[in-house]
């Protein structure tokens, strides 16, 4: 007799908020007539994720850390926590999708993505009203993949949503409407370096059952603590973190990140830099606290040497590029590391401060960086996005607000104080000291210095050069876009003068359940 | 613990100034001139009014409020000042409406309008204000960085030819810095989470503290680099002659006036007091930097054809000075340093400021480029004099009072380093004397050149730039100079501060009184020889 599993909808009300949103979107694709479509869409996934982002709320009033669904998804602080911070930021990433105004041809993406680029059909395409409107379901299932990724609690159900998460994504980012077959590269790119790291997870995955018998997380970690060192086990784990690190884009397991980054639709490149970070470290935390809390001198050096590394690298290699997206991909590797640090800020019992700090961090760098790619959107040439930095050059003067709320970013990018930076990284670095890993701490701090240097560059050259005779020009934006600044400039300095509420509530939500 | 809102209201007027003068029509840069100089007032104003409330005899610090701020860092927004931070912030108060007066036409050829380079002038002393008052660590840490942002857009955008390199070169200098200091700083947190049980960020609570010997040498020394790099002890220092000569004239002014006393301010707050041990085993050390400075930065002013850079290269031989005075441990030598500290700000202010007159009429930074102007200028001249002879510490002027102080508090204690440091007065009349001699004295020459007498005045000046073409040209028979004098405006700039630099130099008393007490505890902090009370 098959027995039903006992399912809490309350606690899942935000992921069957998200997902229903997805799959009435599809049907909204293909029952829709065609000049609807695009308002439904964009609707529907605002109301889906927007409404998760609510019950999200709703759920911490009256707040009961369970685990539900037959043990396979835990709702607990962290899950709720980060679960907010996806909806939220998916929330605006849907804003960014849906600006209509910035592109003569009225949207990012490209009408029909199997039309081979450079065709006759393309050049037709291309100056047709038509816009795509697949992309809000595909987003959407995307957001709920990482909703679901940071609540699972259970091996299986963390792998499945991983490929939620992954495909959707590998799809969209080969939509952009101008430079397709970068963008088209960087799909293929994108697609077959996730397959490899999915393939690392699953195999992991396969051997962390074979040495524990359970794919459940508390269940991995009872038998951690009895025997941890276990090859089988420790092989598993590695695989396990690999795949995760990859989607996490931390160095060395970064090599996709410049260039999806780079080719993907900038919206789409927004989204993955905001959420995906969030998800992935989601899933970090949890499998690294939960399944092998007990185990953690089996992955502390390994973590403590790739934060190192992905510093490191995203701090020098970041100095030498000169395309805008690319530098703020560097950028993203940086702050991966960055939240290593606040990673490692945390105890094997779950004290410290490092799981609240890291959370904090995922919520200020999400909103930042979503914000400093929207203003990238707004910088354009006659060939779409202006990204090489000389096309920047004395922004300041032609466009001055435009020029102020980059300058703003970017100076929370580099942790300036007075901006939500600042306190993120305050926060995993007292977490990292607090737990006596002071030599990652200098080594976060001298990488700052080094990525504060192209932060800094970027704000030279709009404000401190020349005006460019061929510059770039800076679009209107429309209401979408506006709404996304707005939120996330004024998110970036209120979390930077008064903090105080945000952290409080990270520090409260700062519990697994097991 | 009584709420006393003048520091408040000292950080949020001119912070509140400056979102008003960002928010004018791009037209009304008059108004924004006339704005920035009446907030700069108020803030004067409430700098006298807080010495006035402030009780010399009373509490270490005096006029404190304090709201929690960021309660899970327990970080509050503590304000409170002690004699050391009343006088700066006098310092400030005076400064500012002057820079203010002396900038009036700064910005008017540039291509960014003026009200931009007033806001952030007014944010900047805002910024100051918050590093002077602030009494939390962490909250002074926020004012110590966020300050690079206002300086780095008044140089950036306002500077001259080589802006873009002298702003990134201050900031990532500062930066680098201030992230070594927050190391420690998160330290000094971790050290009171385990000492305390709560972890504060309380400069009063902090004090109490019994660090470890070993950590608070690391903790020391993080502090100090940023402090030094702030300060600049010489092998830091190489970020301000850039800076100094690249800031506009109102930048560069409160960047060795004010802003790098936050280094010299840091060692008597932050370095002394909280890691007692730490300071005497390193006090050699630092001795060995200020004495080095004091003279390797004499001679490179000597070398400085660049009047900027030569004013540069002065404030850092008088770093040498004020750190000489504070790590020599005697309240003499310590009241001396931070007498020099405000002294400093009025003799080297007024000399940027003259030397910023004279290069508004030439368009050059370059000495040779002038010659003979005192004929023509006298009331230039007596100014660039005042100043100079005030920069090399004649008896009479201010700096006289502070450099003695300094340096019979310090013999006491050091006498090797006094004796050596005391060569670097010499080498100071030479560096200002030889300057004022060769721009204002001696035969007409340079920039300032036209030929007959019906010409028109001088055209109006160009950004920095040497125009050494003309002064190579041999002189023409009927060769003049034509200079303007001061006009009022700038009268009414350069009056105040020759005031204070013959006040402050007869009748310095007012200040001691204030600065004695705060300087005194710092000292018995340090637990070293407290020295003679008597002055």
């Amino acid at each position: 007799m098959i027995e039903v599993p006992d399912l809490s909808f309350a606690a899942l009300a935000p992921l069957l908020l998200v997902l229903g949103a997805a799959c009435l979107g599809v049907l909204v694709e293909a029952f829709a007539p065609r000049d609807v479509r695009h308002p439904v869409q964009v609707t529907i996934a605002l109301v889906g994720t927007v409404g998760a982002l609510a019950a999200t709320l709703l759920l911490t009033v009256d707040f009961e850390r369970t685990v539900t669904a037959g043990g396979a998804l835990a709702v607990d602080g962290p899950a709720l926590f980060l679960q907010a911070t996806i909806a939220g930021l998916g929330a605006l990433s849907i804003l960014l999708f849906a600006e209509r105004s910035l592109d003569p041809a009225r949207s990012a993406f490209v009408v029909s993505a199997a039309v081979p680029a450079g065709s006759p059909r393309d050049r037709e395409l291309l100056t047709t009203p038509r816009v795509q409107t697949e992309v809000y379901p595909l987003a959407t299932f995307a957001i709920g993949g990482m909703m679901l990724f940071v609540a699972a609690n259970d091996l299986l159900i963390m792998f499945v949503a991983l490929e939620v998460l992954s495909l959707p994504l590998y799809l969209i980012s080969g939509m952009a409407r101008r430079r397709r077959l970068l963008s088209q590269e960087a799909a293929v790119k994108y697609f077959l370096l996730g397959a490899f790291a999915s393939a690392f997870f699953l195999y992991g995955l396969a051997l962390v059952y074979g040495a524990t018998g359970s794919v459940r997380l508390s269940e991995i970690r009872e038998a951690a603590s009895v025997d941890g060192s276990g090859t089988l086990l420790l092989l598993g784990l590695g695989l396990l973190i690999v795949g995760l690190l990859f989607k996490a884009s931390v160095a060395p397991f970064h090599t996709w990140t410049p260039d999806v980054y780079q080719g993907a639709p900038t919206p789409v490149t927004a989204f993955m830099a905001a959420c995906t970070k969030v998800a992935a470290f989601g899933a970090i935390l949890r499998l690294l606290y939960v399944a092998f809390g007990t185990a953690e001198w089996t992955w502390r050096p390994l973590i403590y040497a790739v934060a190192i590394v992905s510093m490191v690298i995203g701090a020098v290699l970041g100095l030498t590029q000169t395309d805008l997206k690319r530098m703020l991909a560097y950028s993203s590797v940086a702050h991966a590391g960055f939240l290593l640090t606040g990673v490692l800020g945390l105890g094997s019992g779950g004290e410290g401060s490092g799981l609240a700090a890291t959370m904090f961090y995922l919520l200020t760098y999400g909103l930042t960086t979503l914000g400093a790619f929207a203003v990238l959107t707004l910088v354009r040439d006659g060939d779409g996005e202006a990204t090489h930095l000389s096309q920047w050059a004395g922004l300041g003067a032609r466009s001055p607000l435009t020029a102020a709320v980059m300058a703003l970013f970017l100076l929370a990018l580099a942790g300036i104080p007075l901006t939500a930076g600042f306190t993120g990284k305050f926060a995993v670095f007292r977490a990292a000291i607090e737990q006596g890993a002071w030599p990652l701490t200098v080594v976060a701090l001298l990488a700052s210095a080094v990525a504060a240097f192209f932060y800094l560059r970027v704000i030279v050259l709009m404000y401190f050069s020349e005006p460019v005779p061929d510059g770039a020009t800076v679009g209107v934006p429309g209401i979408p876009t506006t709404i996304v600044l707005a939120v996330t400039a004024t998110a970036t300095l209120a979390l930077g003068i008064l903090p105080g509420a945000v952290l409080d509530l990270a520090e409260q939500a700062a519990r697994f359940v097991g | 613990m009584s709420a006393s809102l003048y520091l408040v209201a000292m950080i949020g007027v001119p912070a509140v100034g400056a979102a008003v003068v960002a928010a004018l029509p791009r037209e009304r840069s008059l108004l924004a001139k006339q704005v920035t100089l009446g907030v700069s007032l108020v803030v004067l104003l409430l700098a006298v009014l807080a010495t006035v409330a402030f009780d010399v005899d009373g509490d270490r610090f005096q006029l404190t409020s304090s709201i929690s701020w960021i309660p899970d860092f327990g970080a509050e927004f503590a304000l409170g000042v002690d004699g050391i931070a009343l006088v700066m912030l006098l310092l400030i108060g005076v400064l500012v409406p002057l820079v203010v007066g002396a900038s009036w036409h700064e910005a008017d050829a540039g291509p960014r309008p003026p009200r931009v380079f007033f806001a952030w002038l007014l944010l900047l002393e805002a910024m100051m204000v918050g590093v002077f008052a602030a009494t939390d660590v962490l909250l002074f840490y926020v004012f110590f960085e966020a300050m690079l942002v206002p300086m780095y857009f008044l140089i950036g955008s306002f500077g001259g030819p080589r802006r873009q390199y002298a702003a990134v070169k201050f900031f990532l200098y500062s930066l680098v810095g201030g992230l070594i200091m927050l190391a420690a700083v998160i330290g000094l947190y971790v050290v009171s989470t385990s000492q305390l049980g709560e972890g504060t960020f309380a400069f009063d609570a902090l004090r109490q503290l019994d660090i470890d010997p070993d950590v608070q040498k690391l903790l020391f020394l993080g502090f100090f680099i940023a402090f030094a790099i702030k300060a600049p002890l010489v092998p830091f220092h190489t970020w301000l002659p850039d800076s100094g000569a690249e800031a506009p004239i109102g930048g560069a002014v409160l960047l060795v006036g004010v802003l790098d006393k936050v280094g010299t301010f840091g060692f008597l707050r932050y370095c002394l007091p909280l890691f007692p041990d730490a300071s005497r085993f390193f006090a050699p050390l630092v001795l060995v930097l200020a004495v080095v400075g004091i003279i390797y930065a004499a001679l490179l002013a000597m070398g400085q054809s660049d009047m900027k850079r030569l004013v540069s290269y002065t404030s850092i031989s008088h770093f040498g000075f004020i750190a000489l005075g504070i790590f020599a441990f005697t309240t003499e030598a310590g009241t001396g340093a931070v007498l020099y500290m405000v002294n400093h700000g009025i003799a080297t202010g007024l000399l940027f400021v003259v030397v910023g007159m004279l290069i508004a009429r030439g368009g050059s930074r370059e000495i040779g480029d002038y010659g003979g102007v005192a004929k023509h200028a006298p009331k230039l001249a007596g100014a660039f004099l005042v100043a100079g002879l005030a920069s090399l510490a004649l008896p009479g002027t201010n700096s006289f009072v502070s450099e003695f102080l300094v340096l019979i508090g310090s013999f006491d204690a050091r006498p090797v380093f006094t004796i050596v440091a005391t060569a670097g007065i010499i080498l100071a009349a030479l560096y200002i004397l030889l300057m004022y001699q060769r721009t204002m004295h001696g035969p007409p020459r340079g920039v300032l050149l036209v030929e007959g007498e019906d010409e028109p005045a001088v055209s109006p000046p160009t950004r920095g730039g040497g125009a050494t073409a003309l002064a190579a040209a041999p002189a023409p028979a009927r060769a003049a100079l034509r200079v303007r004098d001061l006009d009022r405006r700038e009268l009414a700039v350069v009056a105040p501060l020759i005031a204070l630099i013959i006040g402050l130099g007869v009748y310095p008393q007012p200040l001691l009184d204030l600065i004695e007490p705060a300087v005194s505890a710092t000292i018995s902090d340090v637990g070293a020889d407290s020295g003679g009370t008597d002055r």
